[in-house]
């Protein structure tokens, strides 16, 4: 038999510490989740405390692939599921109903990010990625807060979802952008990625527009089993060149997403759900064990200005989405305000540009301003009814 | 009439809205999982809802035919219905371009090249339930099939020659 690397595998103390570590850590995780379903706060949150304390007390020894593996995976499924979440028609119709809204929202939104990022001397690149996490909002907990206070029925809500729309269409050409960025590239080589990167978000997205429905033919199965394998195996396949190529395996993944559509990315979305709960979680606790919880206060009164800027230019996207909508000023104020969650999006570009070299601050910085958004958001949108 | 108003929610589904006869606005989300919500809506915030109320595939039937819903509509909701549990029905006019024009469900092979069958035939006011295979298909005919979502689309094609 040749001798192929699985270190667990071979049995023995390691084997038995690391499980021992991942099965510590889920449990931590479940119960927090139990916390979570009672009180109705996002995980989120919950998930990054946990792993800046386990980071902090605990400094557990867990070999790297692991570590790796589980984080990549976890970035992978999370931008998948949000690639996935809406079909190439969705997408383009939202440019039609939004795109003056999702303008606002850029511009008033990626700029403190950006500004801040050039301030602290972090580079092109550092600005680009603080600027992503200011500007994205995380629509699995505006999802799931809509849903918990029983708006989805609002009138405001079609605003809220077509600003959450264009976000993830503008996520397909800013993330190829970031995947290059943070790699320090020459600024030729650079640019030839990300024309690379954007010819493939096109190409990806014209072929879930125009033939989403052959490929979802062709990767079809009545069983769960051969469905399941057959997209994880392109998704991670896909993820994989796209890596090779210099563009980042999220971006590869993300753009699977977008692909797949119609009865399949229906199944899909059921089949991977509860793999990207999980391997998110971890990502999210790894994340924030490897944030040292001691640079935390000094990032805080940075973290809490550009908490109260972005919410502020939130509210005013929302209030502007809503308006647009011809939705009265009360829920224009709750559609700004349901806006303001910021969660697994911004620690996803984060822990690109922190594992691609760009300053720990970074990550430190958008762990405390995540921290924050994801707790503060929801708590802001229940209050303002 | 009235008037309803269709708005697209993307990744949750079908909105609908409506203002009843006494001027009380209320809606219906049609979820892609094939659950309803009823909405009613806030007389002072006609923008919130007051009560939402989730129906089930089930509910929804029921309800429909509490409200004396046609048989139409019932079946419309069947066919969707059965749709989701990967049963596809195909309602299918023949165009005078239309290649099957003149032959016979046989000569169409249908079975062998899509997988799909042919279970009806609609010719002006007569349904043919289970035809024979040497029945012959006429422009105008409404072609009902029954196959996957996959043998019903290549069906509909042999039958268009699209």
């Amino acid at each position: 038999m040749r001798d192929i690397a699985l270190p667990l595998l071979a049995g023995g103390a390691a084997a038995a510490s690391t499980l021992a570590i991942l099965g510590g850590i889920m449990l931590v995780l479940a119960i927090l989740g139990r916390l979570s379903a009672r009180s109705g706060v996002s995980p989120i949150p919950l998930y990054l405390i946990a792993g800046l304390g386990i980071g902090w007390w605990l400094q557990p020894d867990l070999p790297t692939e692991v570590v790796d593996s589980a984080e990549i995976i976890g970035v992978v499924l999370l931008l998948f599921m949000l690639g996935i979440e809406y079909t190439g028609a969705e997408l383009v119709g939202g440019i039609r109903t939004g795109l003056r809204a999702g303008i606002v929202d850029f511009v008033l939104n990626a700029t403190p990010g950006v500004a801040l990022g050039l301030l602290l001397g972090w580079g092109i690149a550092g600005a680009v990625a603080l600027g992503g996490a200011t500007y994205i909002s995380s629509s699995g907990i505006i999802a799931k807060v809509l849903e918990d206070l029983g708006r989805l029925g609002n009138r405001e809500t079609p605003a809220i979802i077509s600003v959450l729309v264009i976000e993830d269409l503008v996520m397909a050409f800013y993330l190829p952008i970031l995947g290059v960025l943070i790699t320090g590239a020459a600024l030729a080589t650079a640019a030839g990625s990300v024309a690379i990167a954007i010819t493939a978000a096109i190409l990806a997205l014209l072929i879930a527009v125009r033939h989403g429905h052959r490929v979802s033919r062709l990767a079809d199965h009545d069983r769960d089993e051969v469905l399941l394998l057959t997209v994880l195996g392109l998704l991670l396949l896909v993820a994989g060149l796209a890596e090779r190529i210099g563009v980042s395996a999220a971006v590869g993944a993300f753009l699977v997403g977008i692909a797949i559509s119609g009865s399949v990315a229906e199944r899909t979305r059921e089949l991977i759900a509860p793999l990207r709960d999980l391997f998110a979680a971890f990502f999210f606790v790894l994340f924030a064990i490897g944030v040292d919880a001691a640079d935390l206060p000094g990032a805080l009164p940075l973290a809490v200005l550009l908490g109260v800027v972005t919410v502020l230019t939130k509210i005013a996207t929302g209030w502007y989405a809503a308006r647009t909508f011809g939705v009265g000023a009360r829920g224009r104020w709750r559609a700004g305000v349901t806006l303001t969650a910021r969660g697994e999006f911004s620690i996803v570009i984060a822990g690109l540009a922190v594992t691609a070299g760009v300053t720990d601050d970074l990550g430190t910085l958008v762990a405390a301003y995540v921290l924050l958004l994801a707790l503060a958001g929801p708590i802001a949108t229940r209050l303002v009814r | 009439m009235t008037s309803i108003t269709e708005t697209k929610l993307p990744g949750i589904g079908i909105r609908y809205e409506f203002t009843t006869a006494d001027g009380r606005p209320m809606g219906v989300i049609a979820h892609r999982d094939g659950e309803y919500d009823l909405l009613l809506f806030d007389r002072k915030d006609p923008d919130a809802c007051k009560a939402t109320i989730r129906l089930s595939a089930e509910d929804t039937m029921a309800l429909i035919d509490a409200l004396g819903g046609s048989t139409v509509v019932v079946q419309q909701a069947q066919a969707v219905h059965q749709s989701m549990e990967g049963i596809e029905f195909e309602w299918v006019t023949l165009r005078d371009d239309s290649p099957c024009a003149g032959a016979t469900i046989a000569e169409t092979e249908m079975r062998r090249r899509t997988g799909a069958s042919i279970v009806s035939i609609l010719r002006g006011d007569d349904v043919l339930v289970s035809p024979p295979s040497d029945h012959p298909l006429a422009v105008g005919d409404t072609v009902v099939i029954v196959g996957s979502e996959q043998t019903t689309a290549d069906a509909r094609r042999l039958l268009l020659g699209a």
